[in-house]
């Protein structure tokens, strides 16, 4: 059977991406909230956050991006639910395929309706003025960071997708994960919050990829940040891809 | 001789019944489902699971198409073992579950080219082709599935599940919550499957309907199969027939597909 996995991943991914491109209210959705988010900051609170010599939008840009990738997964997760709730899934797995294929074409799909936003967000970000002197190798990394992050928030939004009871209940999970970058550095220097909270803020896994992905663009050292965002992108990444397997494993039994 | 004993082995078994059930169990939690099933259907026969609702049907039905393993027991469909060979049962099947398994966002078309692609064929455009104008899709095709009426929803339900020719089709409940009309439409579809030679396993809660298509019906009741056998053979079960006269009044059926002109038995 493995013999099939690439073409049948390949031929159930094109099925997806079908219902992405059919539904481009998802993407738009998807991006319309970070992009508003970003207007509000940028024109409204951005003036009375002190960020030093550094232009807000260049500023918050990271963590915008972060909460674009936060409510696309949540898409993911709508998507396997309904396969699952309609006789697809198991019409796919009575058939001679690869199974496995069916959990990946939705977690490539992810990747690539995440990136569409990603660019959509990017391109209002570039008309705010946002601006990088960033090397290709900068780029690079920021890209690299950016994939992992939805690769690992892909796999978290699988097990939601396996196992809710309702519409709700499989997009419900992505609220806190959209919520975690006003608690970290995303939109204010977590040096002006109370100690609690910027002791909750400085160890969350948010900050130190949002303090990354800045350094990258504003050409400046990444520090050992680098290092923490990424132990954090491979550690979340392997504890969902782990439970989701089990999920799977369950459903499937 | 050794020419004759070197026959590659079949990769699609022709003998024997097209399925075989032993002694099947299976429980959800504290739920004892199914307490030991045993059936057999010949090929190319049709054979009707009839239960009412929670009898178990689409636990075996899943159990045969390999979605479920049972607690105990063995089944056989076109001749593999159903947990140990399940890769070879499903190349021989193909599974019409109870919820229509169509993609609503694709079309009629691109759902059986989907199908044809993933069952590895040559020429799936050519494929869907044939089996939109079989049943009666044709001008529906490049329609997206989600416009589509009950009916003809469970009729490219059906055709995808066609894709292959595999040997043995399973059809869960097809025609449950379809109007009459779309009914009549499902079991000329099974007709013709049989008539190809497909094997085909549906369950039913209907009574006519296992009185209209199968060849061999199986009761099925609180985890058990009660009695097999031919319609006539079951009939036979109960006294012989008294002759009375009553004056033929028309069923709402007789009325409705006169008043709506489409009656097409």
């Amino acid at each position: 059977m493995a013999t099939h996995f690439f073409t049948d991943t390949t031929v159930l991914t094109g099925r997806t991406m079908r219902h992405i491109t059919r539904s481009l209210d998802t993407i738009l959705t998807t991006a319309i909230t970070p992009i508003i988010m970003m207007l509000m900051f940028v024109y409204v609170f951005g003036g009375a956050i002190d960020t030093g010599s550094v232009p807000y939008v260049n500023y918050m840009l990271p963590g915008i991006l972060l909460i674009t990738i936060a409510s696309g997964i949540a898409y993911t997760a709508f998507r396997l639910f309904m396969d699952m709730q309609g006789g697809i899934f198991e019409r796919f797995h009575s058939m001679p395929i690869a199974r496995s294929s069916v959990l990946w074409a939705h977690v490539l799909t992810s990747l690539a309706a995440n990136l569409i936003s990603l660019v959509l967000v990017f391109g209002v970000a570039l008309l705010m003025g946002f601006r990088s002197g960033a090397s290709f190798l900068a780029w690079l990394a920021v890209a690299g960071i950016l994939f992992l992050v939805t690769l690992a928030l892909t796999w978290i939004a699988v097990i939601p997708g396996l196992t809710a009871k309702s519409v709700d209940g499989a997009s419900a999970f992505s609220y806190p994960l959209l919520f975690l970058p006003f608690l970290s550095s995303a939109f204010v220097p977590t040096q002006t919050m109370p100690g609690p909270v910027r002791a909750f803020a400085e160890n969350q896994p948010v900050t130190s990829i949002v303090n990354t992905i800045r350094a990258l663009f504003l050409q400046q050292p990444v520090g050992a940040d680098i290092w923490t965002a990424l132990a954090w992108c491979l550690g979340i990444l392997a504890v969902a891809y782990i439970f989701a397997s089990i999920a799977y494993r369950r459903r499937i039994s | 001789m050794l020419a004759l004993m070197s026959i590659p082995p079949a990769t699609k078994q022709t003998r024997g019944p097209a399925i075989q059930v032993q002694g099947l169990q299976k429980s959800y939690k504290q739920l004892h489902v199914l307490r030991g099933v045993d059936f057999e259907v010949a090929r190319g026969s049709i054979f009707a699971l009839l239960g009412s609702n929670g009898a178990g049907k689409t636990t075996i039905v899943k159990i045969l198409s390999t979605l479920l393993k049972a607690d105990t027991g063995a089944a056989q469909v076109n001749g593999f073992d159903v947990a140990a060979q399940a890769a070879d049962v499903r190349e021989s099947i193909s599974l019409t579950g109870q919820f229509t398994a169509v993609d609503e966002i694709l079309t009629g078309r691109e759902n059986l080219v989907l199908v044809a692609k993933l069952r590895h064929l040559k020429d799936p455009q050519a494929i869907a082709d044939d089996l939109l104008r079989r049943f009666s899709l044709t001008e529906a095709g490049n329609r997206r599935a989600a416009t589509y009426s009950g009916g003809m929803r469970r009729r490219l339900d059906i055709a995808m599940s066609l894709i292959g020719n595999p040997p043995v089709i399973f059809l869960d409940e097809p025609t449950a919550g379809l109007d009459p009309q779309a009914r009549i439409e499902v079991w000329q579809a099974v007709k013709n499957l049989a008539q190809s030679g497909t094997t085909v396993l549906l369950t039913t809660q209907y009574l006519d309907e296992a009185e209209q298509l199968a060849d061999q019906i199986a009761i099925l009741h609180q985890g058990r199969i009660i009695v097999t056998g031919t319609l006539a053979e079951l009939k036979a079960l109960l006294p012989p027939a008294e002759v009375e006269y009553v004056e033929k009044q028309p069923t709402l059926e007789d009325v409705f597909f006169a008043v709506v002109g489409h009656n097409q038995k």
